[in-house]
């Protein structure tokens, strides 16, 4: 793996270019990691993949808590790991044990021998020897060492303990490796600032090639949040990446962007998605964009605001445009917003697949645009105005009530 | 009539055709999946073309529910609402009958079936019928038939055929589109060859651009199956298609074939993905089993498709029933295997190659050896030379005496008329039904 750091815009945000080994592309970061069940995206099929746009769509992240039940570590060893088993091959993978979405961390039963995740096939203790005959039976590009993240609640006595413990692992991980995949440290410490700072600094004494930020989403607010993160990021090299779980949302991700962080997974779209919402934010440089329809639509399209819309509302069911018109992507450029309100309607697969296809998209986009502000040096107006149309759109719906 | 049929090649009752459609000239023998809903379950239409189908059957019934007919055709028609380049097929509603029974009432009126979505009784006429597939705008629309239960015996049976025919004529005279639209007429009348024989007539006299045997795959043995599809496809126009509803396990489709059917449906290749099972030439194979955890073979090795040339049983083990991805790449190897079946059946008739082609499709299927023997007999009928191949080829398989005694019997008859099959068949229908 080879990362550099290339652009610095308003302190921290910072864009770079990311070389995977399997990945024959250089892939710019900011970036978004796409989530995958057992290792593919939940409703994208590999052949469809491509239409994403590329080399941007060719990170994937994988939990390898997926397996647990279905394939054994021989067999996946068997088969030759990842990218074989998948058929995928210039795609780059990340494995995390948390995916955000099934699989979970359970911080009440983990215990000193091991992390405690709530998962499809229940409850699962994962020790650091388990988790390393995982790693060695995919072989992902990437990994993170094992952590123990705990919610932003629990004792400051908990939280010194899963620091401990996830310094601990992280010794435990490398030891045990037996592959030749880059490690990702794993840095926790819940809410408090000290002991992010703690662990941060812990984990930059050992030899990892990037950095794994845990323990966030898990109920800290969004306000205490920047500080936390800068906490973690100011004690980090410039040169190594940094890569971040639990945080979604649009503005989520422009928080972590300017402490600082380099990649982002994807179980927002997997959300959005769910929900039968497509992203619509305009992807032409942030410009104040008030929609005609939008305050006749508002009792209709409960859901909807400045950033997707619900494809569900009725309202869509004779509307024959595209989700955004002039989007090159798959969906949009076959088919309408009434088909996909009536796929919703009669719980179609294709509904999530086309969703998929065109939230994955959308996003790639939204992240294109971030590392251009961030080139050109004004990532904090960029955000700042994705933020003002947000409030926009409150006041707009606050007055068409 | 917006349709032209032109068979290409034929193998004594098998024929391969060229069957032009308003939006595409599709290659018969085929088999066209099921879209109930205006979407063939977990593929893009893009899929769709890829793997080489030809026609997409939708279902009137489930359509008129939701988005209902009216809002298809505002919005330019069923091609353009779920923007599929290619054929599509409506059903009439009909079949609903059978398998919504308890919901429907029928009179000479039309059916009333409760609606599932609001509870509302709801009257299918054969006006209705087709006045609502005109709106949805499938190259090929079928008439609103009488279904009953092929299990089922006695003058309902009688009524229904007859009732078919009266409604075939109201379907007629309503059909508002027929120079885009082709109607099709199904052949009722049970297992009984005198009420079939009377509706083929009665429909070959309406002259329609194509005709559909209907009231079958429900339930009924195999050999009464081929018996009836032997029987009608024998009295319909040659210079027409023939649609045979219902049908799509492989095997079907090829004896059907053998006996001059050219067009099938069926929702089975994409629910048995579903539960875990794929199609491969030796039968199915039922990723959901322990054995296939740890095996690292492709779903079948010989197929082309994307799923087979990327992925392990193993890993499909892993996905089916439990992901959405295991329900797609299964649905998608099991229709790129009906549309490989498909096109094999054509290219064989035409290179004159069909008999070659039903022995190693018979070979393969070893694994399934207890169903294709119930066509034994059928296979016989059609093609004397053939019969003699799978004979041998399942005498060695199952060393039957009974079986050479009655081959001894049908090669000392140089003449093979359908009356010394008799006996054959009911030993051999005993046989079946002992060893099951």
């Amino acid at each position: 793996m080879k990362f550099a750091a290339q652009a610095w815009s308003n302190g921290r945000a910072r864009a770079g270019v990311l070389q995977l080994g399997s990945c024959p592309y250089a892939i710019e970061t900011p970036a978004l990691l796409l989530s995958t069940r057992k290792g593919l995206p939940t409703f994208v099929s590999p052949d469809l993949l491509p239409s994403l746009p590329s080399p941007d769509s060719h990170l994937l992240q994988i939990s390898p808590l997926h397996f647990v039940e279905g394939l054994s570590s021989k067999t996946i060893s068997n088969i030759g790991g990842l990218p074989k088993m998948l058929g995928l091959h210039e795609y780059g993978f990340a494995a995390v044990l948390r995916d955000s979405v099934v699989c979970l961390p359970e911080c009440d039963s983990t215990n000193k021998t091991g992390a405690s995740f709530e998962t499809p096939c229940g409850r699962l203790l994962i020790k650091p020897v388990e988790y390393m005959e995982m790693i060695s039976s995919l072989k992902p590009d990437l990994w993170a060492t094992l952590a123990d993240e705990v919610p932003a609640w629990v004792s400051e006595k908990r939280n010194r303990t899963s620091v401990d413990r996830t310094v601990k692992w992280l010794d435990d991980c490398m030891r045990l490796s037996m592959t030749g995949g880059d490690v990702f440290g794993a840095i926790v410490g819940g809410s408090s600032i000290e002991e992010r700072q703690r662990c941060a600094q812990e984990v930059v004494r050992r030899s990892v090639s990037g950095f794994w930020i845990g323990g966030f989403g898990l109920g800290e607010s969004m306000d205490e949040r920047f500080t936390l993160l800068t906490a973690v990021t100011d004690n980090l090299p410039a040169e190594k990446p940094r890569q971040i779980c639990g945080l979604g949302l649009p503005e989520e991700v422009l928080q972590g962007i300017a402490a600082g962080i380099d990649l982002f997974d994807s179980t927002y779209i997997y959300h959005l998605t769910i929900g039968g919402f497509a992203l619509t934010f305009p992807l032409d440089g942030i410009k104040r964009h008030v929609s005609k329809h939008v305050s006749h639509s508002q009792l209709s399209d409960i859901g909807r605001d400045h950033t997707k819309i619900n494809l569900k509302a009725t309202i869509y069911r004779k509307d024959t445009s595209p989700i955004v018109d002039g989007c090159n992507c798959y969906t949009c450029q076959n088919h309408t917003k009434a088909y996909i309100n009536h796929l919703l309607n009669v719980h179609e697969m294709l509904a999530q697949i086309l969703l998929e296809i065109h939230n994955t998209h959308h996003y790639l986009g939204f992240f294109r645009m971030i590392r251009e502000a961030i080139h050109e040096g004004r990532f904090e107006q960029f955000r700042q105005k994705f933020i003002e149309r947000s409030c926009d759109h409150i006041l707009t719906a606050a007055l068409s009530a | 009539m917006a349709l032209r049929f032109e068979i290409l090649g034929r193998f004594n009752r098998a024929r391969a055709a060229q069957l032009t459609l308003p939006h595409f000239v599709c290659q018969t023998p085929l088999f066209m999946p099921v879209g109930t809903q205006g979407t063939i379950k977990g593929l893009t239409t893009n899929q769709l073309e890829e793997i080489g189908c030809q026609i997409i059957l939708g279902n009137t019934y489930h359509l008129e529910l939701r988005p209902t007919s009216e809002l298809i055709d505002e919005l330019g028609g069923l091609h353009k609402f779920m923007n599929w380049p290619r054929a599509l097929l409506t059903d009439s509603g009909g079949f609903q009958m059978v398998s919504l029974l308890h919901l429907a009432d029928i009179t000479e009126e039309g059916v009333t079936f409760q609606s599932p979505v609001d509870g509302k009784p709801m009257l299918l006429t054969p006006e209705e019928s087709i006045q609502i597939q005109n709106r949805i705008g499938a190259d090929i629309i079928m008439a609103l038939d009488d279904v009953v239960r092929t299990t089922i015996t006695g003058p309902r049976v009688e009524e229904a055929m007859y009732r078919t025919l009266r409604w075939i004529d109201r379907c007629i005279a309503a059909h508002k589109r027929p120079n885009e639209q082709n109607l099709f007429g199904i052949v009722q009348g049970g297992l009984d060859p005198v009420l079939r024989d009377i509706c083929v007539k009665g429909l070959v006299d309406r002259n329609l651009p194509g005709y559909a045997i209907g009231g079958l795959s429900g339930g009924e043995d195999k050999d009464s199956f081929w018996r009836v599809v032997a029987q009608c496809t024998a009295a319909l126009p040659e210079d027409k298609p023939r649609y045979v509803m219902g049908v799509g396990y492989p095997l079907d489709i090829v004896v059907c074939s053998a006996l001059g059917a050219d067009m099938y449906d069926c929702v089975y290749p994409t629910r048995t993905a579903r539960f875990g099972t794929a199609l491969v030439p030796e039968g199915v194979l039922k990723l959901k089993h322990k054995a296939m955890a740890d095996d690292v073979r492709p779903i079948d090795p010989t197929c082309r498709c994307m799923v087979c040339k990327n992925y392990t049983r193993a890993y499909i083990h892993c996905l089916v029933t439990k992901d959405a991805m295991g329900s797609q790449l299964l649905s998608y190897h099991n229709l790129y295997y009906m549309m490989k079946l498909s096109r094999d059946l054509h290219s064989s008739i035409i290179q004159g190659q069909f008999p070659e082609f039903v022995r190693k499709f018979l070979r393969k299927m070893v694994l399934v050896l207890e169903m294709a023997l119930t066509f034994v007999p059928c296979i016989f009928f059609i093609n004397f030379s053939l019969f003699c191949f799978v004979f041998c080829f399942f005498f060695f398989f199952t060393n039957h005496e009974l079986f050479l005694v009655n081959l001894d019997h049908f090669f000392t008859n140089a003449e093979l008329p359908t009356s010394n099959c008799i006996p054959f068949l009911a030993s051999w229908s005993f046989h079946v039904t002992k060893s099951h």
